[in-house]
């Protein structure tokens, strides 16, 4: 796996100016965002974990339906599958990569929030990792889903369409907790919430990985 | 290590393999022996390319069954894998990366380190850092080609092998097809240069529509 991983980050560091393309994406939807609420800070603040975990959506079709563009020219996706080697192996492969490259998104997004809508916290390595977690919760079924319709004329379309209403609880989640570590827990929310994504996280990572081999084999 | 060595190498009976309505193949049956080279020829849009695609593994047929290496190519997939390798119409490789790095995403995944005497031996040592988008249609092949050596493989699939070289790479498929057949690997040989693959061809078969309208040498 170790293999299949250094080649999806070689992929994406030769067209690495696409990740600064995507980051520009997310940032403008926070900005667009910040402009449709007005300037009334304290709303602001409140929506500011929805609007970055939006951003962060958005952005991340993109990023995904990008990760199988080099594989389906000279269908070199065909060729990875026919080398003696697990589906699984090129599956955990492209899933982590486009992991780090939504948890780097992720960081990046979180200054642009807390210049955008006042949204600041010292509880940075809880929010590191509930963008961590969720982003775990938006790579796994988004790389299956970006394979299954990388083949497709309307990806950027279909993509989405069939990504969004199955992640809605990884997403529920990271805004929750986002927005518990910005805004104050004083009900103890946290762990209840941090099971659940968690719980969501090991499902999807293991489903996936298992299903990726039937989805994209003819 | 083939499953039986008595067995056939490859053995189809029946094949068949439709695209929508269209039988690209229909009830294909042939035995080859190991250690033979097999020419397949024939039209465009005869089957050859199907026939190779459902042996490999990349397709699974719609009726009938094939095995490579005693293996079947529908439930023993990776088995399969594990002795066969494809030179498709189609690439496989990475534009963005260079030759040399295309060769050891392959090496890596399957545990190979021969990346830098095979992109010698198909004469592109020369170009080992280049990326592959800059490469011309026939050094793409001659990459293609090093990428299915790779896998040391015992049954090789070549489609249209010579497409898209020059006379000197022309010679170079000749001689790495000899040095395959020497080694007792099995190859079959999808292409229009018949004449040429006759000269060293152990069999041969030929397809229209999908279907074996001809045979000659002993296939088993």
């Amino acid at each position: 796996m170790i293999a299949a991983l250094r080649k999806e980050l070689l992929l994406q560091w030769r067209t690495r100016a696409q990740f600064m393309a995507v980051f520009v994406f997310g940032a403008s939807a926070l900005l667009l965002f910040s402009f449709a609420v007005g300037p009334n800070a304290e709303i602001l603040r409140q929506f500011s974990a929805g609007f970055m975990w939006l951003g962060l959506l958005l952005s991340s079709t993109l990023t995904l339906a990008e990760s199988f563009h080099a594989e389906m020219e000279n269908r070199a996706l065909e060729g990875m599958l026919l080398l003696p080697a697990n589906a699984r192996v090129i599956y955990y492969g492209k899933a982590i990569a486009n992991w780090l490259q939504l948890v780097l998104l992720g960081f990046a997004l979180v200054p642009v929030m807390v210049v955008l809508y006042d949204a600041g916290t010292t509880r940075l390595l809880s929010l590191a990792l509930v963008i961590m977690l969720g982003a775990a919760g938006l790579s796994a079924p988004g790389t299956l889903y970006a394979a299954m319709t990388a083949q497709v004329r309307s990806k950027q379309t279909l993509l989405p369409l069939l990504l969004f209403p199955l992640i809605v609880p990884a997403l529920l989640a990271s805004v929750k907790l986002t927005s518990l570590i910005i805004l104050g827990d004083p009900m103890g929310q946290l762990s209840s919430w941090m099971k659940l994504l968690t719980a969501f996280d090991a499902i999807y990572w293991s489903l996936c990985g298992l299903l990726f081999g039937r989805v994209v084999e003819e | 290590m083939i499953r039986n060595v008595a067995a056939p190498a490859i053995e189809a009976m029946n094949v068949a393999r439709r695209y929508g309505r269209r039988w690209a193949l229909a009830d294909v049956t042939f035995r080859v022996a190991p250690g033979r080279v097999m020419m397949v020829a024939g039209r465009n849009g005869s089957g050859k390319s199907t026939l190779f695609r459902v042996l490999s593994t990349a397709i699974r047929p719609d009726r009938g069954w094939a095995k490579v290496g005693g293996f079947d190519v529908e439930h023993e997939r990776e088995d399969v894998r594990q002795r066969s390798a494809l030179l498709a119409h189609q690439s496989y490789l990475y534009e963005s990366l260079t030759a040399k790095e295309n060769l050891d995403v392959v090496a890596r995944i399957i545990g190979r380190n021969a990346t830098a005497a095979l992109l010698d031996r198909v004469g592109l040592a020369g170009r080992a850092n280049d990326p592959v988008s800059t490469f011309s249609a026939g050094m793409r092949k001659r990459l293609s080609f090093a990428r299915a050596l790779l896998q040391e493989p015992r049954i090789v699939f070549l489609d249209e092998p010579y497409g898209q070289l020059d006379p000197e790479g022309f010679q170079l498929v000749d001689q790495v097809i000899r040095e395959l057949k020497e080694s007792g690997a099995t190859v079959l040989v999808a292409t229009h240069q018949v004449d040429r693959v006759a000269g060293y061809a152990d069999c041969s078969i030929t397809l229209d529509a999908g279907r074996v309208i001809g045979t000659s040498g002993e296939l088993e």
